[in-house]
């Protein structure tokens, strides 16, 4: 127990009176980073759960673990596969790194893809971390609230729905944004109405189209096109994707181009799942946003139409491609932006679903709607609630009379 | 017929009046504390919309436009520049008349809407309204189309706003940014999802 007992002796020194008091977040962050907060409900109601906060935001983490995986893989396959494609001569720190340690850039290998992947994924992790910690430390020293476990899930998710090309500096910008106007403003974790990855991901898409969207971001070997499916399916119809080396199966499995974590389905679906066996996530949401993807994308189908050929495409496709499960895994189902009532997450899923597909077939201007359709939701979310419990207190009112 | 309904789609979220042109942000700010008073501006914001936008049109059609005046014998005649006063005298009228059918009707919602139900007079998004419909050369089935949908579209984004701000009733914004800094803010991040319809061709 020596760091317990070190914690122990630091501690007077954060609390009421010590001389660091000011920076008791910073001593309450590291401490409950290590060891379970020991704080217990003074004042009544007091109700008995396991689950706590951090646990809440440990889990999110866990379950975005086969993503991480997938992404350091798909990353660094995607790069290895494109040099190996073009024969492109690998420069820079990255190539010295992996050539000094004799790995190479076999696409065919899977450790040499790991490698390569995590080379771009770590430093775009850190500038999150550093960046947005430092917003956040600031924010909760001056505001004397507590740094939260849940930053470790925004710069998480952040990250994954990056595109692995991304500037430094515009990760950098991107964090700060979300961190600072789509939280801190609000107050911190849990009082915020937009999700702060996504509203730090959607002022990078605006801000800087050029670096987020297109056909030359999305593999990490500069000048080299790898469209995402979303694209091609949107100029030439789904069924080019398979001439074009995509199959269903690749999309599910997640080896094709796209933000680095949100290629795979297969991944994402295994942290919902983890994330509704654990209750964190709502599984009414999940299925309200699958049931309004797939009658919207089916109404579609009926429709049809000679011009757009992305009207006939089928909901699974748009399940599999783009980064809607990664969406419907992490970002639906966060319960702080969602609606709260039962009713109310059935109709937020929904809207979801029917917003993402209409950004895709219908909206020309954005081939990706995943991002833009929870943000539409986020805002009506608490609407949604509000009408909710108004029809309830109607419906009981008349039971009653 | 097909035409219309997209009209009307566009006019409700592609350009949303408060969300994407930022008109009648006075009202938008000030009336949105509540989801019921909201509602209610913004039921009243239809109606006025629904009522004036076709009204100034047919005030365009026969009276104003260059050759308008032909049935009643002076075919050169160019009322245009009266276009302004006339629009706002009937934007004015329909509003004198909805705020004393609320008084007599709903008089809590004529309370709770206060100073802000004379001021839908000077809305610009009403005004806005009857300006683009002159803009874009709109006939009378498509000016009663936009009209209604433009105000449709304004309520919805100011009744989404107060849920949004009831909800930011339980959070702890610092002290500088309270009030309308926050709601600025919170109008700002909204535009952001309407974005979402940005680009859509109808």
């Amino acid at each position: 127990m020596g760091a317990r007992s070190f914690f122990d002796r630091l501690e007077p020194h954060f609390t009421n009176g010590g001389k660091y008091e000011k920076y008791f977040p910073l001593y309450e962050m590291v401490e409950s980073f290590v060891y379970t907060p020991k704080t217990v409900t003074k004042a009544a109601p007091h109700a008995r759960s396991f689950i706590d906060m951090k646990r809440i935001m440990i889990y999110v983490v866990v379950a975005t673990i086969p993503c991480i995986m997938m992404a350091f893989y798909n990353t660094g396959f995607q790069a290895n596969a494109a040099m190996a494609a073009t024969g492109f001569e690998p420069s820079g720190w990255r190539a010295a790194v992996l050539s000094a340690l004799g790995i190479g850039f076999n696409p065919d290998n899977v450790f040499a893809n790991m490698a390569h992947g995590f080379m771009y994924f770590l430093p775009i992790y850190v500038v999150t971390l550093v960046a947005g910690g430092v917003c956040e430390v600031i924010f909760s020293v001056i505001r004397g609230h507590e740094v939260n476990e849940g930053f470790l899930v925004t710069s998480m998710l952040y990250v994954l729905i990056l595109p692995a090309t991304t500037p430094l500096w515009q990760v950098a910008l991107g964090i700060i944004f979300g961190v600072v106007i789509g939280k801190e403003v609000f107050g911190g974790t849990g009082k915020n109405f937009l999700n702060p990855a996504l509203v730090g991901r959607a002022f990078l898409y605006f801000a800087y189209p050029a670096q987020m969207s297109g056909d030359t971001v999305w593999v990490a070997v500069d000048g080299y096109s790898g469209a995402t499916a979303l694209a091609i399916s949107a100029s030439d119809g789904y069924q080019t994707l398979a001439a074009n080396g995509m199959t269903w199966w690749d999309s599910f499995l997640g080896f094709v181009p796209g933000s680095m974590g949100e290629t795979s389905t297969l991944a994402a679906l295994i942290g919902v799942a983890f994330l509704m066996i654990t209750k964190i996530a709502n599984w009414r949401l999940v299925a309200g946003c699958l049931l309004g993807m797939i009658a919207f994308s089916g109404l579609l189908n009926i429709i049809g139409s000679d011009t757009n050929p992305m009207f006939a495409m089928p909901w699974y496709w748009h399940l599999v491609i783009g980064g809607y499960a990664f969406g419907l895994a992490f970002m639906v189902v966060e319960p702080v932006s969602a609606s709260h009532t039962n009713m109310g997450r059935w109709i937020y899923g929904a809207l979801i679903g029917f917003m993402v597909v209409m950004i895709r077939v219908i909206n020309p201007a954005f081939p990706e709607g995943m991002m833009l359709a929870i943000l539409f939701a986020n805002i009506f979310a608490p609407l949604i609630d509000h009408f909710v419990v108004q029809a309830n207190i109607k419906r009981r009112a008349k039971r009653y009379v | 017929m097909e035409g219309l309904l997209s009209l009307a789609v566009k006019a409700i979220f592609v350009e949303n009046l408060a969300l994407s042109f930022f008109l009648g942000m006075c009202t938008f700010i000030a009336v949105s504390k509540k989801i019921s008073t909201a509602l209610g501006l913004g039921i009243s914001v239809i109606v006025v919309q629904a009522i004036t936008v076709p009204t100034n049109n047919l005030i365009l059609t026969y009276l104003l436009k260059p050759g308008a005046l032909a049935w009643a014998g002076f075919p050169e005649v160019d009322l245009t520049f009266l276009g302004l006063i006339s629009y706002i005298g009937v934007i004015a009228a329909m509003v004198q008349i909805l705020e004393m059918t609320l008084d007599r009707f709903f008089p809590p919602l004529y309370n709770a809407l206060g100073i802000f139900l004379p001021l839908i007079t000077v809305n610009c998004a009403i005004l806005g309204g009857s300006l683009f419909m002159v803009e874009r050369d709109y006939n009378f089935a498509e000016a009663t189309t936009y009209g209604i949908a433009s105000g449709v579209g304004w309520a919805l984004a100011i009744t989404a706003m107060a849920g949004v701000r009831e909800k930011l009733k339980y959070s702890d914004i610092p002290d500088g940014l309270q009030g309308l800094g926050i709601t600025f803010i919170t109008a700002g991040l909204m535009a952001i999802g309407f974005m979402s319809f940005s680009g859509v061709k109808l």
